[in-house]
């Protein structure tokens, strides 16, 4: 496929990801160590990729969802809703692959249940997944009774804390997840179709395209990966806690999807791209973490780096940056993201 | 220069060698263009001869890559439209750009209401809205919101509103498109008003009978070179068409029949296919090789019929055939499956995909019929989009650049190359031809005769009479949401079509 190439690696993101590196090296000279204990690897940069996987998990979801001209702001809510049904059930006695299975399945439901309002009952995907955010709160609150679920199951624990060839489970299903769904995307015809949709969804209805089963499998896609991530934030932590799991993360996934380059007003997307955002916002928050600032900066420093990103992507920007530099050959100059 | 009108007067607007390049694609290519005082200049050329991208650089939208605009013999150049506005040059587009839902008076002077100790002095903008518009032999009230009058004041409003900022030059970008043939005389009258006053006049269109009407001189640009700058009393209509399409078309006035040729076996039955509201239960049956007009006023359900056959709403009465076997058509994907197509009246809204490629506007009908698991790749999807951009002479750059940047033919032409990429049976048409100038016009009525020929059934909606009888087979003519009339053989002439519309107007009045 040429055009999943690494011409990512160009990117303005690419650039301000390297820069928070960078800086976090200066704040931290330890920051790019990595050691090898335990038949696992460890050091900060391992930190951020473990600690960035679950909004980068969101992210992958929720690529699709922006892509297609909406958003899910249910996602942080089914991530603990997806983290009380595993606990209880483990709890309660259930073997715990079937937990796991019933939380993904919760996940999947609950994404299913958006798209239904987005495409049966036309509703805006804001207003939608809205209701999801709200309730789904509530139900993961009336699923573990108010009180933080713990337990000791050995494959929850594994999810959210394990590794695999060295590297953390969070890290390894994050990368399972990117490398499918970008093949499942770009080398069937679901990538185009979603964009299509994105782009004129009258258009695409009259081109034949079945947008409502596309739609559909978007949003049940993001509640999938909802639950993954809640099923790792829960093993983290070895309990579901329905007030905080998740919590705002939506909105950080939102975020990563915009810093990767894809417009909310849908259409071209690239899922690698919202992942290299995922992890430029981690990779600030573990910067500040380790620098010894107290956490209070790390908002408006975050906020502040991604102003700067956004004026990078900006029309105005891409103004100035081609009058510096000989124009890309139109003829091979088209999709230029994976 | 020839035919210079005002001998020794200087032109209040001249473009000098004005070349725009976008990407590797020349849009405008060292063109001169002028204007002066007191004259009508028409702007006439093919879709993507370059007329917008001349406009857009005349008022400021666009920069040019080479050469220099004079106003009065002062070179300047214009960041923007607005500065292009303050230094004299007012532009009128198709579509009115004001804000229906405001009083006429606030309309005309938005931005620059005259205000005392900043308060908006209502009573003096109305009052001066009032002078203004009664010089344009306009006498409405102007406290009443815009968009409660016809397109047509609509337009003299836009127009005033452009003359009052400005003031010296005016571009009237298709300002006609929308208007009815009474409305297009009072626009000219108010055109020949702003003439008589000094004002400087681009006037663009479609129509050639309007250029010769209105205008005083015809510029011509040609693949964004101009061919030429003629004063319209030394030239023929043939003449200027000759100029534009730099080769004759068989397309005139006459129509000749060529829509009587042998059709084959019935391709699609619509029997009794009706939704109550939309249209009447009717039925049609197309054969291989035919081509069948349909002709009516707006809103006489002409589109809404090619809807239902589509899918596109769904029938609650009736039954479709295809090849003879029944099937079911309740959404456009199953038409598509059917191996209908479906060029929209609206290609912006219902047709392209804006930031697409042209490259992927073509084949994505395709791939929606292939479902999402077998997806064309990049080589087949290159050699498909080449093999029907070549086939219907789609003039792009490039495949990959986006389709939104094509002129409004060869957009239409990319989604008609979409339908024919699924290797229709039939093919609906509605209204083809709007919005596109008279070459691309017989290129899309050539296009219908050779899919014709090629065994398809198409049903093509027009209001274009000429081409409806110069293509068709038979015609069906819709009144009221309803059938009424299917003409065959002699019948099928602008006469007796307008008469079946006609007769069936003074039915539904008595």
């Amino acid at each position: 496929m040429k055009r999943s190439g690494f011409s990512f690696l160009a990117r303005p993101q690419f650039a301000a990801l390297i820069a928070v590196l960078f800086i976090n090296w200066l704040l931290f000279p330890g920051f790019f160590d990595i050691t090898w204990q335990d038949g696992r690897l460890f050091g900060s940069l391992i930190d951020v990729l473990n600690r960035g996987a679950p909004v980068a998990i969101l992210a992958i979801g929720m690529t699709a969802v922006i892509a297609t001209k909406g958003v899910d702001l249910s996602v942080g809510a089914v991530m603990a809703i997806s983290g009380a049904v595993a606990a209880s059930l483990v709890v309660g006695g259930t073997a715990s692959w079937i937990a796991v299975l019933a939380a993904l399945g919760i996940g999947l439901a609950c994404g299913l249940w958006n798209g239904m309002l987005v495409t049966v009952l036309d509703m805006q995907p804001i207003i939608a997944t809205l209701v999801l955010m709200v309730a789904g709160r509530g139900l993961a609150q009336l699923i573990t009774e108010g009180s933080i679920v713990t337990f000791s199951d050995p494959l929850l624990i594994f999810i959210g804390t394990g590794s695999f060839l060295g590297f953390p489970m969070p890290v390894v299903i994050a990368f399972v997840l990117l490398v499918g769904s970008t093949l499942a995307v770009r080398r069937t015809a679901l990538g185009l179709l979603i964009e299509a949709v994105g782009v004129n969804r009258s258009a695409a209805r009259f081109a034949g395209i079945t947008s409502g089963a596309l739609l559909l499998l978007v949003y049940a896609f993001a509640g999938f990966c909802a639950a993954v991530s809640g099923l790792i934030v829960a093993g983290d932590i070895r309990g579901a806690d329905a007030n905080n799991s998740g919590l705002w993360l939506e909105l950080d996934a939102i975020l990563a999807v915009v810093i990767g380059g894809t417009s909310l007003l849908g259409g071209r997307f690239s899922i690698p791209m919202s992942v290299l955002g995922a992890m430029i916002i981690q990779a600030m928050n573990t910067g500040i973490l380790i620098s010894g600032f107290s956490p209070e900066f790390n908002l408006v420093v975050k906020s502040g780096v991604i102003i700067l990103i956004l004026v990078l992507q900006s029309p105005l920007a891409a103004r100035l940056f081609s009058r510096g530099h000989a124009r890309p050959e139109p003829a091979t100059a088209p999709r230029t993201t994976p | 220069m020839p035919n210079i009108p005002r001998d020794g007067l200087e032109p209040v607007l001249r473009a000098r060698k004005i070349t725009k390049i976008f990407g590797r694609h020349r849009a405008l290519d060292d063109v001169d263009f002028d204007i002066y005082g007191g004259e009508v200049h028409a702007l006439l050329g093919e879709n993507g001869a370059g007329k917008s991208t001349l406009i857009k650089i005349l008022t400021g939208a666009y920069q040019p890559d080479e050469g220099e605009i004079l106003l009065a013999g002062q070179p300047v150049s214009f960041r923007d439209p607005l500065q292009a506005q303050a230094k004299g040059i007012g532009t009128v587009y198709q579509e009115v750009n004001l804000l229906p839902n405001r009083s006429v008076a606030e309309n005309l002077f938005l931005g620059h209401q005259p205000t005392r100790f900043g308060i908006v002095q209502r009573k003096a903008i109305e009052a001066k809205a009032r002078d203004v518009l009664a010089t344009y032999g306009l006498e409405i009230d102007v406290r009443a919101e815009l968009g409660s009058y016809s397109v047509a004041v609509q337009q003299v409003v836009a127009i005033a509103r452009a003359v009052e900022l400005s003031g010296k030059v005016l571009v009237l970008d298709e300002p006609t498109a929308s208007l009815d043939h009474n409305e297009v005389r009072k626009m000219f009258e108010v055109v020949e008003r702003l003439k008589a006053r000094g004002l400087a006049i681009v006037f663009i269109t479609h129509f050639l009978d309007q250029v010769f009407e209105i205008a005083d001189r015809v510029t011509v640009l040609r693949n964004g070179r101009k061919v030429g700058t003629e004063n319209l009393a030394d030239v023929t209509a043939t003449d200027v068409v000759r100029m534009m399409l730099g080769k004759d078309i068989a397309f005139g006035h006459q129509p000749t029949r060529i829509g009587e040729a042998e059709t084959g076996p019935a391709r699609v039955e619509f029997t009794d296919l009706g939704k109550s509201g939309k249209v009447a239960p009717f039925s049609l049956t197309l054969h291989e090789g035919e081509v069948v007009g349909v002709a009516g006023l707006l809103g006489s359900g002409r589109t809404e019929m090619a809807r239902l056959m589509f899918g596109v709403d769904a029938a609650d009465s009736g039954r479709v055939r295809v090849g003879g076997k029944p099937v079911t058509i309740s959404n456009p994907s199953q038409a598509v499956a059917a191996g209908f197509g479906f060029c929209p009246e609206d290609r912006k809204i219902d047709g392209i995909f804006g930031d697409l490629s042209v490259r992927e506007n073509i084949i994505i009908a395709l791939q929606a019929k292939l479902g999402w698991f077998k997806a064309l790749n990049r080589d087949e999807q290159i050699e498909i989009a080449g093999r029907f951009a070549e086939a219907l002479d789609i003039r792009a750059a490039s495949h990959d650049m986006p389709v939104k940047l094509l002129s409004g033919g060869n957009q239409q032409k990319v989604i008609l190359a979409r339908w024919l990429a699924i290797d229709p049976g039939f093919l609906i048409l509605d209204e083809p031809t709007r919005g596109i100038d008279v070459g691309a016009h017989a290129e899309i009525v050539r296009t219908i005769n050779r899919l014709r020929e090629d065994g398809l059934a198409l049903l093509v909606i027009s209001s274009e009479l000429d081409e409806v009888v110069a293509y068709s087979n038979r015609v069906v003519v819709m009144r009221d949401r309803e059938m009424v009339a299917e003409l065959t053989g002699e019948d099928i002439s602008p006469a007796v079509i307008v008469n079946a519309i006609a007769e069936n107007k003074t039915r539904s009045a008595s």
